[in-house]
């Protein structure tokens, strides 16, 4: 889950230098979405999982388009000012989704099988981990694809390298920011969803919560690197979980951080700096 | 027929005027030397042709077209190729992809860029980043011959290299002005000698003189005048 979190994050702020902040509430959006859908529909559940991811992928995706044409394009070469607009963004979109859905938490649809364990190596692990592995490994390999073997992905690469060059190239540079933000929003709608299945729960502040883990697994993985993020994303998953269960209350936090610290201390530019691949 | 012209063009970096009014033209045909000592503005002057410095004032005209409110990509995409000082080839791209990206017309014009670089094949899967400073040069000026444009921008091409590499990129050079329009900034005063039909001397951020290459180039005094070197080449 970090890992898609952390892929749309690390890829616009690699291509085009902006720190989204909206980029949390966006998670939220996605799971509030996928949950409305399956509220709204009736029959097996996972047909209306399934109804309810692709709305609100579509809805992320469109929403993050939306952010780059509507507010970080007037803004480029202003970062402060984009930084601001997009934590104005998180507020305002927070707000309007505790407004529209209420503060309470919901229940959403988990197929049943999901909630269901299987034993490995002598431990029940619950199946929906299973899926959310699966989920994350295709949507590394699809965006590894994507970023490899095609003319967009090319201007990518290049344009998280050197901007400036692509556009000296005769490339429509703005185009491939506004492709990034909607993939950067499809991507987080998506980790809403799975965090509604992991967590049992959907709830507003879940977007908030899982940005800064983004952020700090965008910072070890290195801005720009899609696998530098799949990497980061399962370290701190690992390390959080591990310190959490054998240590005391707090400890896996902790533990993230002086990962966090650790990394910058020998690798001040992250485990795959500025490259995406 | 000119292929460019340059109207009173100003550029500030920062605090710094860099640029205070530079104006000239640039003939069909040939290599246009741009010329003047370090830190004048003739990498600046390149990089606001194409957009890529922010210009306050001044116009661009490329072949009768005013393209001076035109974003970088558009400029470009009306028949200009540049090769940047210190190449800015893709380091982490391999040589295929820094040629793939760079192309932009239905059939580009690989023939003569294998032509010219018989390397570039063979070293296609190859990441740019890897590649020596010359073949690095190589890719640089590959990527802007793909497309055939009317006119090529190229900025210190023999920057950084080894004196027989030097030689090699002045008869690339010489080829290529065969072709298209070449407007090209160059310290090296033996190849400006070699190939430059028209010259723009540049100093503190103005145009202090314009005119046939042969005419500056043969004075060694209006050279030492101009550039501060003697005019004997190096």
């Amino acid at each position: 889950m970090y890992f898609l979190v952390a892929s749309g994050l690390s890829l616009i702020y690699g291509l085009m230098g902006v720190l989204n902040f909206a980029h949390g509430v966006l998670i939220t959006i996605g799971a509030y979405s996928a949950w409305w859908v399956g509220d709204q529909m009736s029959g097996a559940a996972e047909v209306r999982l399934l109804a309810g991811t692709a709305f609100a992928v579509l809805v992320g995706a469109v929403i993050g388009a939306a952010i780059e044409l509507v507010f970080i394009r007037p803004l480029y070469r202003r970062p402060i000012e984009q930084i601001l607009v997009t934590v104005g963004l998180a507020l305002a979109l927070g707000a309007l989704v505790v407004g529209i859905f209420g503060p309470e938490t919901k229940a959403p649809v988990v197929p049943s099988w999901m909630i269901d364990t299987t034993m490995v190596l002598g431990e029940p692990v619950p199946n929906d981990r299973f899926v959310e592995i699966a989920v994350a490994a295709v949507v590394l390999v699809g965006l590894i694809a994507f970023l490899r073997f095609t003319r967009y992905g090319l201007v990518i690469r290049a344009g998280v390298e050197n901007r400036s060059m692509v556009t000296a190239l005769g490339v429509d540079v703005q185009r491939a920011f506004t492709l990034v933000f909607a993939l950067g929003g499809a991507l987080a709608a998506l980790a809403g969803v799975l965090s509604n299945v992991y967590f049992a729960s959907v709830e507003p502040g879940r977007g908030t919560s899982l940005l800064i883990y983004a952020f700090i697994v965008v910072v070890i993985g290195g801005f720009g690197s899609i696998g530098g993020a799949a990497v980061a994303g399962v370290a701190v998953a690992l390390l959080q979980n591990y310190a959490n269960y054998y240590g005391t209350t707090g400890a896996g936090d902790m533990a993230v951080v002086v990962l966090l610290a650790v990394t910058l201390l020998l690798r001040p530019h992250g485990l795959s700096p500025k490259v995406a691949h | 027929m000119t292929a460019l012209a340059v109207r009173d063009l100003h550029v500030y970096l920062g605090e710094s005027h860099v640029l205070q009014g530079v104006s000239f033209t640039v003939p069909n045909g040939g290599v246009t030397g741009v010329m003047g000592r370090n830190g004048v503005g003739k990498t600046t002057t390149l990089r606001a042709l194409l957009g890529l410095a922010p210009r306050s004032r001044g116009t661009v005209t490329l072949g009768g077209t005013d393209v001076t409110a035109m974003p970088t990509h558009k400029i470009v995409r009306r028949g200009v190729g540049y090769v940047p000082e210190d190449r800015e080839v893709f380091a982490g791209l391999t040589v295929s992809e820094n040629l793939r990206l760079a192309s932009r017309v239905p059939t580009p014009d690989y023939e003569l860029v294998y032509d010219l670089f018989p390397v570039l094949r063979e070293r296609g899967g190859q990441r740019a980043g890897t590649l020596s400073g010359g073949e690095q040069q190589m890719v640089a000026i590959a990527r802007a011959l793909l497309n055939r444009d009317a006119l090529l921008l190229v900025d210190e091409p023999t920057k950084g290299l080894a004196p027989r590499i030097v030689s090699d990129v002045a008869h690339v050079l010489e080829r290529i002005a065969e072709l298209t329009t070449v407007v090209l900034v160059e310290q090296n005063l033996a190849v400006l000698k070699r190939l430059a039909k028209h010259v723009v001397v540049l100093d503190g951020g103005r145009v202090v003189h314009e005119g046939p290459g042969a005419e500056l180039l043969d004075d060694p005094e209006r050279v030492r005048r101009f550039l501060g070197v003697h005019g004997g080449g190096h």
